[in-house]
């Protein structure tokens, strides 16, 4: 019997298969569904400040300044008094998972402000929360803000939170650090348990038709995964954290690959959209089958056995691997060479 | 111990009546609305009344509805009462009749309000309820938001021992809305004062078929007269009734009132009587007169009905030698006022009957001067009282005087001293703020009174008097604090603040505030000038005012402020903080504490970054305020100039003008038009200057299309098309461009104009701008840009383009947008909110037909923004010509606007069968081509008009009486186009009988609906057009049911063109709309989706909307056309596609809908699945409709009884198919 647990920011969990923060927290039963079909540990969709600072402001514009200063009409809206506000709402809904799932709730947490990060972090630990992620995206789209300063922002950020609470922290972070390694590691050394890697964020997109900006939230595809495996793969030597990959987990071949490069869980999402909760279970049933296939002991055995330092070729991780890349290509059928 | 609350009249009067009845029928009207807002949210919020029990609160379609909706309750044994003022309390009479007649215990709260006569007016006077004097109900007077809790309760209590119905009122807006400190009653005293046996009595009464009974019979002559003189006995022994009642309330509170409460020298010879918040402030002068050693007296009058001669002369001082009547109405025709006739009576009664018995109270029949005072909360000051007193030393006082105005037409008015001040406000602290409506000022200071009110012993007092206009309003806040109780029902005057604030610098020109200002005063005021530079931007007056007043002046850049804490362009707080920081009404550091617990309680846990913001700009606030100081002498060149040009007309000069300026109160009863008409086009004169940015034209991008003037709800921007060599003095910077498209000569030029001072700024036209720049994808062929460096510029181009010559109308193509949007609108610059979705409608009406145009309109936000007072934007063109318009009531304009067709139509056939008569005497070729003109296009139509000024040359030379009445209706001849305007509260509800039967008329007449689903200018309360889950006032819980389909129903007549309209989604379908409606030869209704700030969305997003409504299938548009169906085609184009978007995309965008998401989520989900199916289920109904085969051997109605027993349509739409896939477009 192939044992599939493993343990991440100190969590002991039953599989490395943990749904990552999507709209499926959002309904219990759904939620209930991915435990049923064998999540080990879910973790809740993000808690914005964003949206919490929004609603303040549409709240203030139009319940508490909605007066135009006209004698018939002091207002437009009844001023409701039992009104739920989104981190209100965020909050039960944690306690609510909390109260109807046996595995562990992860609470992500997206911030813009310091005091936010706290207050807000703060506020899912006492909600119920075993774990936080910090599901941090800045854009470092100031010219006078250098790379240094950027990396500031997060280990400023994660010292002040780690003060602050005491579950495990978890960082999830973009892609586009120069030096990660060097970065990690820093994350590390000032609290955090573990590192997700990277974050999808809605992209903006150009409109064709009316030019306008728009965001856009695409679901990701397996080929995704390759440059969070690759990373995953680098870090694991340097990192004594959890490391997750998230983003691009889609069948148990990826869930294999992301553990052979050293994660300790594997996020899915897109893949939970595409097919439902039932998509854990087939993964982890195949997952099982490839193991004891390959004669593995367990997911532990596994884990890092491709990392870039146990990897057959070490530098294939490293090169662009252009020449082989070009090598692999293979000409559309009907095109003469 | 005695709990304080700070709270409005409104509020006070709400808190009984929801405590003390059952069930609650109510109708918003301005003063009243808020009662019933009131009454309704507590018990959405679960509030229990006395007996533990929910009020069930019922909104109906009109008051008229409401009093059937109370009589019916009230005799199934509820305890039911209403809340009303004005028109809706006349709509009650008739049942106020039967419910008196019943002798059926109720309370009506009114909150006493002008009625319409010349004009309408939402303030207050005693017109309404003087007006039900004759329906049985006994009527008691409260003067002060503590009386009107008081009396709220002794009406309740006394109502149902006497079984005789109370009005219970007070004066609209200035108790109505006076924020003042009063004592609360506790449950205890109210239970204490209604006895059980009374109520389980009306209760027994009431109507059921466990012990039936007939009641409301039809009587004749022989029993109806004994039957109506039987309840006499319940009238006499009510005053006895209220009095012990008062006395009871007295026992329990130590509030003693009387039926007639005297105050003054008991010895006093002159007395005043009055009642309503006048009383306060006689109550005031007396106390202070008597001080000054005058012998004089005051009479307020409670329980005016039944009105108890007895009570009132006990009341008056034997030694009463001369008594001055005021009442608060006018009864034109009448000798003398209501009230006064009633004391003449009471007082001759006695003296003529005790003559003969005992000897009579007064040894000479007292001198009895009656007059008139406060109409539509016309100022009532103690220099007035004292005028009166001092008109009765007079040896002979002039009688039905008038007191407040300057009457120099019949000469009624005395004069007054308006610099006559009591010692009442020595110790009081009085201060004015003028902010602009927008930006929080009222909502602060009414936050500051509570703050006083609640956290100190002070007397606090509040009053906010606001200017006519929607956008851009200027509000001026009158605040008194003092230990002493407040008595001054009238504002704060000349000489009087110690403090003044202006919040706005944009009215240092424009108002002459320190005016106001009192020696040592401070003043205080928001300028982004240094503060070393700010003393230039004074006016000179005001200079000079700071230097011989001694004021300290201090300033702040608050929006500086504000934008540097996060606040965005919120002040309030900022200037809050100010004035607690300098007025040392409080100590500094307590009224900061205090402010930010205000914050705190305002935002609590839901706002915790808004309250850190609040924090934030509190503490910067003081960082940032300073003293300025003060030079020596007077430096600037600034003046206050008038407010419109030295070119506009006498009496927008001399009325307009002055009414602009705020000294409307000093314009002579000559200056005004006797019969309420006014002339157009005069808000062209009032430059307001709101817009910080302005729209600028890039010609060279610019496809015309049209779009941009289309949208503008302020008629601000324009275009033109004129001859290049029209154009050759053109300013310099005036862009034209040579016309492009094939519809007009090649010489021609177009120029898009803005009018830089009226533009508000609200970027609609920009947004709606099709192109973009190449190679800039954010420059369009509009952009905004600041407005200030344009100002002069513009305002040149603006009145050059206004010159250039109109393009010949009969040469243009209607039909297109581009064209249409040449037509000179005949609506401009109105008050209307920034971005209103109604006015686009109505200006573009105004541009196809406003040349023969007459407008009824009913009441509503469009009567305010089109008939308030000091401005109209209706206008009229070059020659003269324009839209003649009339506000009749709300409730029955389609009745109005059909009077007005059938008029013309007699005229129009009478001038025809004279002119038939008289073709003998006539050019005969020409009589033949007016009687068989064609005029349904714009050459045709001006052609007629060429013949009728021809015939009418004829007809002056023909001495002939018929030739003589021939030439006074010759204009009827020609095309009249009559319209019908109005809002969804008017349509939907209290206008929807009027409605149906001008649809079901046949007459040509055209309605407009600006539908904004909501009573937008009572402040957002739920109307029939509301659609289902939205929250609204009176529906806080969100609204359980479906919008009414009022297209669905027009159409049900088979000659009525019936449109559903949304500009913003589909500019060209509204156009087509607007152009058949009117030729229709018959009723049509255009239903206009209009975005409202109600709404609950930001109106720079109007069009977005807009095109969500449509997208989602909230609002399909659809034109169905009865010319149609003579050619045998089916009536019904739908002109928008099947819905695209689920109606939650539409949804959550608004407020109004969202926010129920947050209150009642699960109700949130089950409405938005219900509406979800009833939009898809509505679109495919209209798609059949319009596929329906339509000729004249099948009658429409069984065509559509074929459809509605069609299992097809239900069956397809459960399995989300259709099997009609033919869809117009």
């Amino acid at each position: 019997m192939v044992d599939l647990s493993t343990e991440y920011l100190g969590l002991k969990l039953k599989n490395p298969i943990v749904p990552s923060s999507s709209p499926l927290s959002k309904d219990v039963n759904s939620a209930i569904a991915l435990e049923d079909a064998g999540a080990s540990a879910i973790i809740m969709h993000s808690l914005f400040e964003e949206k919490i600072n929004y609603e303040n402001e549409h709240f203030e514009r139009f319940f508490h300044q909605q007066s135009i200063g006209h004698g018939e009409a002091e207002g437009f809206h009844p001023v409701p008094e039992d009104y739920q506000s989104y981190q209100e709402k965020h909050l039960e809904q944690l306690s609510k998972l909390k109260s109807q799932l046996d595995i562990p709730v992860i609470a992500s947490l997206n911030g813009t402000t310091p005091g936010g990060w706290i207050e807000y972090g703060s506020a899912l630990e006492a909600a119920g929360a075993d774990a936080l992620e910090l599901n941090v995206y800045y854009l470092a789209a100031d010219p006078l803000e250098d790379s240094q300063q950027v990396e500031t922002r997060y280990i400023e950020l994660l010292q002040s939170l780690h003060s602050h609470v005491n579950v495990p922290i978890t960082m999830k972070l973009s892609p586009h650090f120069s030096a990660l390694i060097p970065f990690t590691q820093q994350l590390q050394k000032n609290g955090a348990k573990g590192i997700a890697l990277f974050n999808r964020f809605y992209q903006p997109d150009i409109n064709l038709d009316t030019l306008q900006i728009e965001s856009k939230l695409e679901l990701s595809s397996s080929q995704e995964s390759l440059l969070r495996i690759r990373w995953t793969a680098i870090l694991f030597d340097y990192l004594d954290c959890s490391l997750a990959v998230t983003g691009g987990m889609h069948n148990h071949e990826d869930v294999l690959k992301a553990l052979l490069a050293g994660a300790d869980v594997t996020h899915m999402c897109s893949a939970l959209l595409h097919n439902g909760p039932s998509q854990i279970e087939t993964v982890l049933q195949n997952l099982k089958q490839w193991l004891e296939e390959h004669e593995y002991e367990s997911v532990e055995q596994l884990k890092g056995s491709s990392s870039r330092q146990h990897a057959i070729d070490p530098a294939a991780y490293e090169r662009s691997n252009y020449i082989n890349v070009l090598d692999s290509y293979t000409s559309p059928d009907g095109v003469l060479r | 111990m005695t709990r304080t609350v700070t709270i409005d009249g409104n509020q006070a009067a709400a808190t009984v009546a929801h405590l003390t009845n059952e069930v609650i029928a109510i109708y918003p009207i301005t003063p009243a609305s808020p009662m019933g807002e009131w009454a309704d949210s507590w018990s959405a919020s679960g509030q229990a009344n006395l007996w533990g029990t929910i009020p069930e609160v019922i909104e109906m379609q009109s008051e008229a509805g409401a009093a059937g909706a109370i009589h019916g309750a009230l005799q199934s044994g509820a305890l039911t009462t209403t809340f009303t003022a004005s028109q809706g309390l006349l709509l009650m009479i008739p049942n106020m009749y039967k419910i008196a007649g019943e002798l059926t215990p109720t309370v009506f709260h009114i909150a006493a309000r002008s009625i319409a006569c010349q004009a309408l007016s939402i303030f207050g006077d005693h017109s309404d309820v003087m007006a039900t004097r004759a329906t049985g109900f006994a009527m008691l007077a409260s003067n002060c938001p503590q009386e009107v809790q008081d009396f709220a309760l002794i009406a309740q209590a006394a109502t149902l021992q006497s079984r005789v119905p109370f009005l219970h009122f007070f004066d609209g807006f200035r108790t109505s809305h006076e924020v003042a400190k009063l004592i609360c009653i506790d449950d205890d005293t109210v239970r204490a004062m209604l006895d059980e046996n009374l109520i389980n009595a009306h209760r027994q009464r009431g109507l059921s078929p466990a012990h039936p009974v007939l009641r409301g019979s039809s009587q004749n002559p022989d029993v109806y007269f004994q039957a109506r003189e039987s309840v006499n006995p319940y009238y006499t022994a009510m005053p006895a009734i209220v009095q012990q009642t008062m006395d009871q309330f007295a026992l329990l509170t130590g509030r003693q009132y009387q039926l007639f409460d005297y105050v003054g020298d008991p010895q006093a010879e002159h007395v005043v009587i009055l009642m309503g918040s006048g009383a306060e402030t006689t109550h005031e002068a007396v106390d202070y007169l008597q001080r000054q050693g005058e012998k004089v007296g005051l009479l307020k009058v409670r329980l005016y009905r039944p009105f108890s001669a007895e009570a009132l002369l006990k009341a008056l001082p034997k030694t009463t030698r001369k008594i001055a009547v005021l009442d608060r109405t006018k009864e034109p025709g009448a000798d003398g006022e209501p009230l006064y006739k009633d004391v003449v009576t009471a007082i001759a009664q006695q003296f003529c009957h005790n003559q003969a018995e005992t000897k009579p109270q007064f040894a000479t029949m007292p001198v009895i001067i009656g007059g008139r005072y406060g109409l539509s909360s016309k100022e009532f000051t103690p220099g007035m009282v004292k005028a009166i007193f001092d008109e009765l030393q007079k040896d002979s006082p002039k009688n039905h005087f008038t007191i407040g105005i300057h009457d120099d037409v019949s000469n009624t008015s005395i004069d007054w001293d308006a610099h006559f001040r009591t010692d009442a406000h020595e110790e009081t602290f009085q201060a004015v703020f003028y902010g602009l409506g927008s930006d929080g000022t009222v909502s602060a200071n009414k936050n500051s009174i509570k703050i006083i009110g609640e956290s100190t012993e002070m007397q606090a007092q509040g009053y906010f008097v606001y200017d006519s206009k929607k956008a851009g309003a200027v509000t001026i806040s009158h605040l008194r604090f003092g230990n002493k109780s407040i008595h001054a029902s009238y504002l704060i005057s000349d000489g009087d603040a110690q403090f003044v604030a202006c919040h706005q610098p944009i009215f240092l020109e424009r108002y002459p505030m320190l005016d106001m200002a009192a020696d040592k005063a401070v003043f205080l005021l928001n300028s982004q000038e240094d503060k070393d530079k700010v003393w230039d931007t004074l006016p000179a007056d005001m200079q000079q005012q700071i230097l011989d007043k001694n004021i300290k002046m201090y300033s702040i850049d608050a929006y500086s402020v504000a934008d540097n804490t996060g606040m965005g362009k919120r002040i309030n707080t900022i200037m809050q903080t100010c004035f607690f920081a300098i007025s040392g009404i409080l100590p500094r550091e307590d009224a900061i504490t205090a402010i930010k617990d205000a914050v705190q309680k305002t935002y609590g846990k839901k706002g915790k970054r808004i309250v850190e913001l609040n924090y934030q700009a509190i503490d910067e606030t003081l960082a940032c305020l300073h003293e300025v100081t003060i030079p020596a002498q007077v430096t600037s060149k600034i003046e206050i100039s008038s407010p419109v040009s030295k070119d506009a007309p006498d009496f927008v000069r001399n009325v307009t003008a002055e009414i602009i300026a705020g000294r409307g109160d000093n314009i002579p009863v000559s200056f005004m038009p006797s019969d309420g008409t006014f002339p157009l086009g005069t808000a062209a004169y009032e430059k307001r200057n709101l817009a910080l940015e302005i729209p600028v034209w890039e010609e060279d991008l610019c496809t015309q299309c049209g779009k941009c003037p289309l949208v503008c709800p302020h008629a601000a921007i324009r275009s033109k098309i004129v001859a290049e060599s029209e154009l050759q003095d053109a300013p310099e910077s005036f862009k034209h461009r040579a016309m492009l498209g094939k519809d007009f000569p090649k010489d021609m030029h177009i120029s898009y104009q803005v009018a830089p001072e009226d533009c508000t700024g609200c970027g609609l036209c920009v947004d709606i701008c099709p192109i973009r720049d190449k190679s800039n994808a954010s420059r369009k062929a509009l952009n905004m840009s600041p407005q200030p460096p344009l100002r002069n510029q513009e305002r040149r181009n603006w009145e050059y383009f206004l010159q250039l010559p109109e393009y010949d109308r009969s040469k243009i193509k209607t039909t297109t947008i581009k064209g249409s949007m040449v037509f000179e609108p005949l609506f401009e610059f109105s008050g209307a909110c920034v971005g209103c979705g109604e006015t686009p409608y109505i200006r573009l009406a105004t541009q196809l037909f406003g040349d023969r145009m007459i407008v009824a309109n009913a009441t509503g936000c469009s009567s305010i923004y089109g008939g308030n007072l000091p401005t109209t934007p209706w206008t009229k063109n070059k020659q003269g010509r324009g839209p003649a318009w009339n506000n009749s009531l709300f409730e029955d304009n389609a009745e109005f606007g059909l009077g007005i067709r059938v008029a013309a139509d007699k005229h129009r056939e009478q001038a025809r069968e004279l002119l038939t008569t008289l073709k003998s005497q006539l050019d005969t070729k020409l009589v033949e081509e007016i009687l068989n003109a064609d005029e349904t296009d714009e050459a045709g139509i001006y052609a007629q008009r060429e013949r009728i000024v021809k015939l009418q040359k004829q007809l002056v030379k023909i001495d002939d009486s018929q030739a003589k009445l021939l030439n006074q209706l010759a204009e009827n001849l020609g095309r009249k186009s009559i319209w019908i305007i109005g809002g969804d509260g008017w349509a939907y509800d209290i206008g929807y009988g009027g409605l149906d039967h001008v649809l079901a008329s046949g007459r040509n007449v055209n309605i407009l609906v600006l539908d904004t689903e909501v009573y937008s200018n009572t402040g957002g309360q739920t109307s029939k057009a509301t659609p289902r889950g939205a929250v609204a006032k009176f529906s806080s819980g969100g609204k359980p049911t479906a919008k009414k389909d009022l297209a669905l129903l027009a159409m049900d007549y088979d000659g009525v063109y019936v449109a559903h309209v949304a500009y913003g989604a589909k500019d060209i379908q509204t156009l087509r709309a607007f152009l058949e409606a009117e030729a229709h030869d018959g009723p049509s209704i255009i239903i206009a989706y209009s975005p409202c700030i109600a709404h609950g969305v930001d109106l720079s997003n109007n069009h977005r909307q807009q095109q969500l409504a449509v997208k989602s299938g909230h609002w399909p548009l659809f034109r169905f056309d009865p010319e149609r169906i003579k050619d045998g085609k089916n009536p019904l184009h739908l002109d928008s596609a099947e819905p695209s978007i689920p109606y939650r995309e539409f949804v959550k965008t608004e407020t109004r809908f969202s926010m129920l998401w947050h209150t009642h989520p699960e109700d949130a989900e089950r409405f938005l699945e219900q509406a979800q199916r009833e939009v898809t289920h509505r679109y495919h109904y209209y798609r059949q409709l319009a596929g329906l085969d339509w000729n004249d051997t099948v009658s429409i109605a069984a065509t559509k009884a074929k459809l509605a027993t069609t299992e097809l349509v239900t069956t397809d739409l459960d399995n989300g198919q259709s099997t009609n896939k033919k869809t117009e477009s």
